[in-house]
């Protein structure tokens, strides 16, 4: 049975809404548009896969949202957390709600927890801190019980990180993530750093989220399969946009981005014959492509795609989408210029431009 | 898996293990330097003293006309039994020399192990936790300068200072005191405790405060430029930020997760700072006629006595090594990494 | 290779750069004074008097001895000014000894490896953890005899003790660097071992030579310093020592503070001075200490897209 997460839902019922979002980072040679202009709702209980080449901004987006960006950094847009506005608050009042109400589970396992400190005194510093007064014992059931559902035997409950392997550590990661039962989470490519096998492990634990709380999760990687696996909803980056979203059967069954679907091609199973890949390689974000930043690897462009950025449409499919190319498929293009709509000429892509 | 992490009395024994070969070595390089000066001891000791019979007989009786492979391993068998052979100069038995001398340098040696901890620990951190602001820009700039001070200047500015008041600079206690008070364990300071005499205790105390200050901040400004780098480096590393991002605040961040262990490297490199006290302490005990082991071995290496300087470097030899074992040991109790 | 090793310096902050700077001032300050010593400094430095009158022993600062005049009847200014060439002398001498014995020898060891390497290394260990100032101070013991207390006695005394911490940061470089890929092509390709360690190891191994040697010169100071202090340095009538002079002092007359004041000073100015030039350079060249320059941005207004959100129907 689904444990129920204490917190008041707004009107709208979303966990989290952000709407053009944007972080940018200054640099010597000017700013770099990690996110540049991202909408997206997450509804309680759901997981959303965000995917997308490394370099893309996803994690950018996903520390965004907990305010862990390094100094440097601006952001702005709209971020709604359980109505309230996250960016509209001080830093010490967005501290305040990390933990209890937004969690995140890293990247890399074999270094994120204290070597000097068990397994059982990072559990209590972190329930101590959110809920002053607990006991000891409490503190230590709720821990156990967690450990349990990760899949972690009480008897290593005191033991210290170094006596894990990478893919335990990762499961104790999540457990402090979860035991303080917060409703959203975000995931930062929580199995790149591991085997295949523990892999499967953690993205099963991930997906019964589902099943026991009604936690959200913004589930960030470049893996498609985990997608295909444990997420409900699915969002492609590319160049710090949002190129499509959606379900992800629907988005797997009709990708409506030229992107997502060369990505798709891309991924290797079995009955891979011939490797796929995109030419080209990701885009600067200091001065990224004009018009669609796709543009210069795509294979379906337009010479509008080179002038005018897309606009986000919801396709018939029920996924939202910026592409010229999906609104021309739709006949939604009737009132441009045919040589607008003519394929784009460029020159050939040299192994050199891939550096 | 047992709970215990690793196994640290095993790992005691594999570093007491240590200790033989890193003393041989550092003896051996001893034995070998003080044979390949030219001259041969017994002459550039005592050689204006003696008729050429009596150096002969000299010679003979510490064994230098023997082959130097025969001489190695006659050294080395008495070290072994803790006898370090006698000096030239006043045919003394160097452990009673070491014996007598030994604790002021030890007194001296830990108060000033003390001050340096006391003063460059928190300084370090807190010039670490205020990086590039004044505060850091200051505290740095007082451990480069702590350090680049030689204690003999800063010993001899601080004697002028307090010339005026009285405030004693000069040897370890008064005459009094030094005749008053049983020598048990030779360690002034314990013998007086011992003695259950308060105004020798404080007589020594009072004698101590300028050479340990001396030399404590010459440590402390090695310590201070090691914990502050360490604990920059603690700060950015991942656990930091995860604990973070689970909203712990921060103040508890900054002080259970990286001053913690930010400082764990710390007590190695109090191992080291017992080497460079060593040679403080030798400087130290010059400026203020400190009757130490290091105003021993300037007045025998004055005197030209390869003996005496060979026997009482190889005791500070084995102390050094003896320490960093024990430093070693240390480590391994505080960072269950390490027993593995 | 200079294009590699100036570029971070250009991206400091602040504090880094300040202490970098600073301490080339202070360095270049000392060098001028040791290289231009016989026309800045108003007496020789074993001057006693002037025009056949002797200066007055103990006499305080004033307009003719602005640091005043020591029990040997030296003008301390001069002393000082001279003890600046002495000391660069003898350091620069030690630091390029200790650089041209351990660099080579810890690419060897690094890269052959074997048993050679591990005797290399266990020597090396004990040589380091053993008290500096001990190992200078039986050297100094030693080469008094044959090579009597000039400049070069001096500096070897200096050198041994420094070639292992050179040893010891480039063989683990070497190490590291060995089982490179580039150097598994190299070898490849049919390169000699000698043409790797040249041109592909030392590249690599002499990014941290010059945080090492600053650190290593302000160190050497300090411990030459010390020897004249306590006698094992520099012999008195050949060139002026700091140390030396502070050794004397050591015995003056209360009251008299010019004497060990000043020499004192200028050791302890000196090595800061280098000290601050290794620390602005460690700074400055180790990527987890650097901190880059961060550019404010300011994001220029919002575009609203006029986006529905999934499940609103066009």
């Amino acid at each position: 049975m689904s444990q129920s997460v204490d917190t008041d839902l707004p009107v709208t019922g979303n966990v989290i809404e952000a709407r053009d979002l944007r972080v940018w980072y200054g640099t010597d040679r000017g700013p770099v548009r990690a996110v540049d202009g991202v909408s997206f709702d997450i509804r309680p209980g759901e997981i959303l896969g965000l995917v997308g080449e490394s370099g893309c901004g996803k994690s950018t987006l996903g520390r965004g949202l907990l305010g862990l960006l390094p100094d440097g950094a601006e952001m702005d847009g709209e971020l709604r957390f359980e109505g309230q506005d996250l960016l509209a608050l001080s830093k010490k009042e967005l501290f305040a709600r990390r933990g209890a109400h937004l969690g995140m589970i890293f990247q890399e396992p074999l270094t994120r927890l204290n070597p000097l400190m068990r397994v059982s005194e990072h559990f209590r510093e972190t329930l101590r801190t959110h809920h002053q007064g607990m006991d000891k014992a409490e503190i230590d059931r709720r821990a156990l019980e967690v450990l349990r559902q990760m899949g972690i035997p009480p008897t290593r409950y005191r033991a210290y990180p170094h006596e894990f392997s990478g893919g335990m550590r990762q499961r104790i990661m999540i457990g402090l993530a979860l035991v303080l039962k917060p409703p959203f989470v975000v995931a930062d490519e929580p199995t790149t750093a591991l085997d295949v096998l523990v892999e499967a492990q953690i993205i099963r634990i991930l997906h019964d989220l589902r099943e026991q709380s009604d936690t959200s999760l913004l589930l960030i990687t470049h893996n498609l399969g985990i997608i295909a696996e444990a997420c409900d909803r699915v969002a492609v980056m590319y160049a710090g946009r949002i190129v499509e979203i959606g379900e992800a059967r629907s988005v797997f069954a009709q990708p409506q981005h030229p992107y997502t679907r060369e990505l798709l091609r891309s991924t290797i199973s079995l009955s891979t014959t011939g490797l796929n890949y995109i030419p080209g390689a990701p885009p600067d974000l200091v001065e990224p492509p004009s018009g669609c930043h796709f543009h210069p690897r795509c294979p379906d462009a337009m010479s509008i795609c080179a002038t005018r950025a897309p606009v986000d449409r919801v396709h018939a499919n029920g996924t939202r989408a910026e592409c010229w190319a999906a609104d021309r498929a739709e006949g939604l293009l009737g009132d441009l210029p045919p040589s607008d709509l003519a394929p784009l000429t460029r020159e050939e892509i040299s192994d050199a431009d891939e550096a | 898996m047992a709970s215990a992490s690793g196994s640290l009395p095993r790992y005691i024994v594999q570093r007491l293990l240590l200790i033989i070969p890193m003393v041989w070595v550092l003896i051996t390089m001893v034995f070998i330097l003080l044979r390949v000066a030219p001259g041969d001891p017994v002459s550039a000791a005592v050689g204006d003293k003696l008729s050429t019979e009596a150096l002969d007989a000299r010679r003979a009786a510490l064994g230098l006309d023997r082959p130097m492979l025969t001489q190695y391993f006659d050294y080395l068998g008495s070290v072994v039994q803790f006898d370090f052979g006698k000096t030239i100069s006043d045919n003394q038995p160097i452990t009673d020399v070491i014996k007598n001398n030994g604790g002021a340098t030890l007194s001296l040696t830990l108060g000033a192990i003390l001050i340096a901890l006391l003063v460059g620990i928190p300084l370090g951190l807190v010039a670490g936790r205020r990086r590039d602001t004044g505060t850091d820009v200051v505290i740095r700039l007082f451990g480069i300068v702590s350090y680049a001070a030689p204690v003999f200047w800063t010993g001899l500015m601080l004697r002028n200072l307090v010339a005026p008041t009285g405030w004693p600079s000069y040897e370890i206690a008064s005459p009094i005191t030094k005749f008053q008070v049983e020598p048990v364990t030779h360690i002034l300071i314990l013998d007086s405790i011992l003695a259950g005499d308060t105004d020798a205790f404080l007589d020594v105390l009072q004698h101590h405060v300028l050479p340990c200050l001396v030399l404590g901040l010459l440590l402390a400004g090695v310590l201070i430029r090691l914990v502050r780098v360490n604990l920059l480096q603690t700060l950015q590393d991942d656990y930091v930020e995860a604990a973070r991002a689970r909203g712990i605040p921060e103040r508890y961040v900054v002080r259970r997760h990286a001053f913690r262990n930010a400082l764990v490297p710390v007590i190695t490199v109090i191992g080291l700072q017992v080497a460079l006290a060593l040679g403080g302490a030798v400087l130290t005990e010059a400026t203020f006629s400190w009757p130490g082991l290091g105003t021993k071995l300037i007045d025998y290496l004055t005197a030209r006595d390869y003996a005496a300087v060979q026997g009482i470097i190889t005791f500070f030899a084995i102390a050094v090594v003896l320490i960093s074992i024990l430093v070693d040991i240390l480590n391994a109790i505080v960072d269950p990494r390490v027993r593995y | 290779m200079f294009g590699r090793l100036l570029a971070p310096i250009r991206q400091t902050t602040g504090a880094a750069r300040w202490i970098l700077l600073t301490g080339l001032l202070i360095t270049a300050i000392y060098v001028i004074l040791a290289l231009f010593a016989p026309w800045i400094a108003p007496y020789d430095f074993n001057q006693r008097g002037i025009d056949g009158a002797k200066f007055t022993k103990f006499a305080a600062p004033s307009g003719d001895h602005w640091f005043g005049v020591n029990d040997q009847f030296y003008d301390v200014l001069s002393r000082c000014i001279w003890g600046a060439r002495t000391g660069l002398h003898v350091v620069a001498l030690s630091v390029v000894l200790s650089l041209v014995i351990g660099v080579p020898l810890g690419v060897v060891s690094g890269f052959i490896g074997g048993w050679l390497d591990r005797l290399l290394v266990f020597v090396m260990d004990a040589l380091y953890a053993f008290p500096s100032l001990l190992l200078a101070i039986v050297f100094a013991f030693l080469l008094r005899g044959p090579l009597g207390g000039g400049v070069v006695a001096a500096a070897l005394s200096l050198t041994v003790i420094y070639i292992p911490q050179y040893f010891r940061v480039v063989r683990n470089t070497t190490v590291s660097a060995r089982e490179a890929t580039y150097v598994e092509a190299a070898r490849a390709i049919g390169a000699k071992n000698g043409t790797i360690m040249r041109r592909y190891l030392f590249g690599n191994v002499i990014q941290s030579v010059p945080v090492i040697g600053t650190l290593n010169a302000a160190d050497a100071m300090g411990t030459l310093a010390a020897l004249g202090f306590l006698g094992l340095g520099i012999q008195p009538n050949e060139a002026a020592e700091w140390g030396y002079d502070l050794s004397r002092a050591l015995d003056d007359p209360s009251g008299v503070w010019w004497t060990g004041f000043y020499p004192g000073m200028a050791i302890v100015l000196l090595i800061t001075g280098l000290t601050l030039i290794g620390e602005g350079l460690n700074e400055t060249i180790n990527p987890t200490l650097r901190k880059r320059r961060l550019r404010k941005v300011v994001l220029p207004p919002r575009h609203t897209t006029p986006t529905t959100v999934e499940g609103e129907a066009r």
